[in-house]
This record gives C-alpha cells, structure tokens and sequence, in this order.
C-alpha cells in the first residue's frame, strides 16, 4: 500500500501534472533552451538533479526550518545545488554549458523546484519527497524534449543531432528563434487541452 | 380576425434597440470592394513579374481560402460568408517578393488564416492584419528567400536589390519616376505607387476606409523625413520616402484594416503618426531596409491600449 502511493507521487508529474503542460511552470527555461533535443535534455538533467536533492535536504531538515523563515531556507539549498551542478557543467560538457547559456543558474529561481519544495516536500516524508520530486523532474524533462526535438526537426532539420530530413528541406528558421518556442508550446499545449478527456 | 388585428399592432409598435438606422454596408460588401480597388495593383504586378505574379496570387488566394474551410471545419464552425480569407491570400502575395517558391508562399498563407485570424476566434477578433502576420513569419522563417528580389521583367533571372535596400547599403537613389510606376525591385503589389494610388481612390469614394490613419500616417513619414533630409541628404528626400518600398500599399490596405486599427478618431490619428514614426526610425537606423510590416503589426499591438483609453466624449457628456 505504502510502496503504491509512492508509485502515484512519482507518476503525476510524468503527464497528469507535468509541471510543463499542465502546470506551466518553469515557462523560463522551458522557452528559452528547447531550440534543440540535446540543450532541452540537459536543462531538464540538471533540473532533476537540482530538484531531487534539495527535496532529500529538505525533507531531511523540514522539522527544523521555522516557517517565518522557510523561503530563504530553501532558497539556499537550492542555490548551493544549482552552483554544483552549474561548475560540474562546466568542467565536464564546455559546450552544453556554453549553449545553455544562463540558464543553468537561474534554475536558482526556478518555480518549479522552489514550488515542489513549499507545496510537497516541506510537509511530507523522505521516500514519498524524492519520488514527487523525481516525477515532477522527469516530467518537466520530457516535455523539454519533446519540444526540443519539434523545434530542432522544423529548425535544423534533424533530432538530438542526427539529421532526418533531407537536403529538399528548407529549415525554418523561426523554429529555432524565441518565436518558434511560443508558437510551439501554444499548439502543443492547445492540442492537449483538445484531445484530453477531462474538459474543463 | 382579432389575431391579426393584434399582429398588426405588434408590427406598429415593434421595439429593437439601437442603432436605428444602418448603412448598405456591411462585412462581405466591404471585402468585395477591397478586392476590387486591388484590381489595378494585381494587373501592374502581373505586367511587371509576369507569371510569377499569376502564380503566386492564384497560390495564396487558393491556400487561404482552403486552409479556413478546413480549419473551420475541423473545429465544427459555420463557414463564412464573406470572402475575407480570400481578401487575405491576395493581401499576402502581394507582400511577397516575386521570387519566392510557391510552396513557401502557401506556408505563410496557411500561417496567415490560422495563426493570423483563426486561432483568435475568426473575422473580427484577430489582434493583427492576418496578411502581415503570414509576412512576418515568413520574414522570419525564410530570411534569406524573403530577401532576394527580382527585378521587374527579368524572371528569376537576375537578382537585384529594393530601392530602400539600394540607399540604405549601398546609398544610391533610385529616380521618383520609376518609383511612381513601379518599374523598381520589390514585393509584388507595392512597387507601383500609381497603381496603388487608383485602388486607393476606388476606396475613397466607396468610402471604405477613413482618411485620417493613411493621411497621418503618410504626412508624419513625410514630416520625419524632411528633418532627417535637412539634417543628412544621405538619408534620401521625403517623395523617396513616401514612394519606396511598401509605404504606400500599407498606408492604403494594411493600416486601414477596420478590425485592427483604432475605433476613435483621435486614436486612429495617433495609430497613424506611431506608424509613421516607426517606419522612418526603422528604415534609417534600424537592421532592416524596411520597416513598413513592423510598423503596422507593432501599432495593432497597442491598438486595445489605444481603443481603451481614447473614447470619443458621449453625447451630453462632460
């Protein structure tokens, strides 16, 4: 019973609140890095990593945050997460980090994690804090992909670098621009609402 | 008997509200007439870029008019009426450089009727001039297409460069009087001020559009124009300017456009001096030689600010 609820903590952010489509959160990295497979993928690894362990910290330690205080409590573990894997970027894969640009760091105010931590983790125990967050971070790194590997197809032609269509394919280049990020999102996001059961 | 004789007085006493009495003009007259004060322009387009021009018009009318009809029905609506989809297909081509592929032009003209008009919820609700959106799009998507121009008569053949882009790079003028016919590289149906002046004429006297957004808009490029000339002749004469480029189409049937252009008076005034303000700041000194299509996309942007805050004085009001 236990080990199912931690099945359902950890699936509902693959699709039923993918903080991406559903939720809208983390709109920030969402639009700006998915102009191709490779840069949204990676975005969402560091966002997986950053969300799962700041969850396990402060899960660890919700009983002795005081609430006046919470904020900036987390704000800092979040922080020194983000720093960890913003130098580890850099050290090991220059290019990724040089691609991502910015965005590494400011995963710091990310709302996705710093709302996963205030809504889930500050008020539950460790396993079902890691499952959420882990769920939360694969979600939001599949909805990365996705859109990155539509802008990257329309854009350059090709996903996660290997090219699929042809010399005849003219790129369009508005895909892999700020705009293509917007116009993509708002179909995808159009077309989920149309073709999911639940209608509200 | 005495049912009728109560008909007959519901006839008498029939109540509607305002407005009470109503113009012969409505949406599909409007189109229709449109289209015809764009005759002059198709028929120079088609006599300076040949069959170039033919197909392309043909592609984009058809592409809008199709794409609406499926987007419509795939979203169970009631089809239109009024031909504005193929009002749009024919805005848009004639915004196309002549030398673009054909499958490119349906692209925009796809994009122009779903992201320009339905997405919005149809005729009416849409925030921009769905033909310069499917431009826009193009522009960004294509850069490279969208910017190589043809010029008049050649076919594909040579390349060459708009007058604006010619002052703008290269700094040489290009003589008024080809410009006033149009025998100058540019999109289809702008290059032609003549043609573009007798389709406007057309719309006057129907009075299809309101004088003041073309008037402001045109007298501000003229005004910016002369200050910048006085200061710097590099920066070409104020006819150059009013002349060249798309001024003059968009001025007419871009920046009249009923749904996206202020309702007031005073804001429609203000929509025009903004535009013109744009269209001189960026053909001098922004990236492109250009700045026509941003100038109008970017005024429909604040035209609800504008709708909201200028209401003409109510009657009786203080």
């Amino acid at each position: 019973m236990k080990s199912y609820r931690i099945y359902l903590e950890f699936v509902k952010g693959l699709w039923k609140q993918n903080p991406v489509f559903f939720q809208l959160l983390g709109m920030c990295p969402t639009l700006a890095v998915t102009n191709s497979a490779i840069n949204g993928f990676s975005m969402g690894l560091a966002v997986i990593f950053v969300l799962v362990c700041s969850g396990i910290v402060i899960s660890s330690i919700r009983k002795l945050i005081p609430s006046e205080v919470r904020i900036p409590v987390f704000v800092i573990i979040i922080a020194s997460f983000v720093t960890v894997i913003d130098l580890l970027f850099k050290a090991e894969l220059p290019e990724i980090s040089k691609a991502l640009g910015p965005y590494v760091p400011l995963i710091v105010v990310n709302c996705i994690i710093l709302g996963r931590q205030e809504s889930f983790v500050s008020k539950n125990p460790l396993l079902p804090s890691i499952a959420d967050t882990l769920g939360m971070g694969t979600g939001f790194t599949i909805a990365l992909v996705i859109l990155g590997s539509i802008r990257e197809l329309f854009g350059s032609g090709s996903i996660f670098g290997y090219q699929i269509l042809g010399s005849y394919f003219h790129p369009w280049v508005i895909m892999i621009l700020p705009p293509g990020a917007f116009l993509t999102l708002g179909v995808l996001i159009g077309l989920i609402n149309k073709f999911s059961p639940r209608r509200t | 008997m005495k049912k009728v004789a109560i008909e007959e007085q519901q006839k008498k006493f029939f109540l509607s509200v305002s407005p009470h009495i109503k113009d012969r003009l409505t949406v599909s007259r409007l189109m229709r007439d449109v289209i015809i004060a764009l005759v002059p322009i198709i028929a120079f387009s088609v006599y300076f870029f040949r069959l170039r021009a033919v197909e392309l018009i043909i592609t984009c009318a058809f592409v809008s008019v199709i794409s609406e009809y499926v987007f419509l029905k795939l979203r169970r609506k009631k089809l239109p009426r009024e031909s504005s989809a193929l009002l749009t297909g024919i805005l848009l081509a004639m915004v196309l450089p002549p030398g673009l592929p054909l499958w490119a032009a349906a692209m925009g003209a796809v994009f122009a009727i779903i992201f320009g008009k339905q997405i919005f919820g149809g005729l009416g609700y849409n925030i921009f001039n769905p033909a310069l959106i499917g431009r826009a799009f193009l522009m960004a998507t294509f850069p490279v297409l969208m910017t190589t121009w043809t010029h008049p008569f050649t076919l594909d053949t040579l390349t060459g460069a708009t007058p604006l882009g010619l002052m703008k790079f290269q700094h040489q003028t290009t003589s008024i009087s080809n410009l006033f016919w149009g025998n100058v590289a540019g999109s289809l149906g702008e290059t032609s001020v003549f043609a573009i002046l007798v389709g406007a004429g057309y719309l006057f006297v129907r009075r299809c559009i309101d004088w003041r957004i073309p008037f402001f808009y045109l007298a501000t490029v003229a005004v910016f124009s002369s200050i910048t000339f006085l200061f710097n002749p590099m920066y070409g004469s104020p006819l150059f300017h009013l002349f060249a480029g798309g001024l003059m189409l968009g001025a007419f049937f871009m920046a009249t456009d009923p749904v996206t252009t202020p309702i007031s008076k005073r804001g429609r005034m203000i929509f025009g001096i903004g535009a013109g303000v744009l269209v001189v700041v960026i053909r001098l000194w922004g990236g492109y030689p250009e700045g026509v299509m941003f100038s109008i996309i970017f005024m429909n942007a604040i035209t609800p600010l504008l709708n909201r805050y200028i209401k003409p004085k109510i009657l009786g009001g203080r």
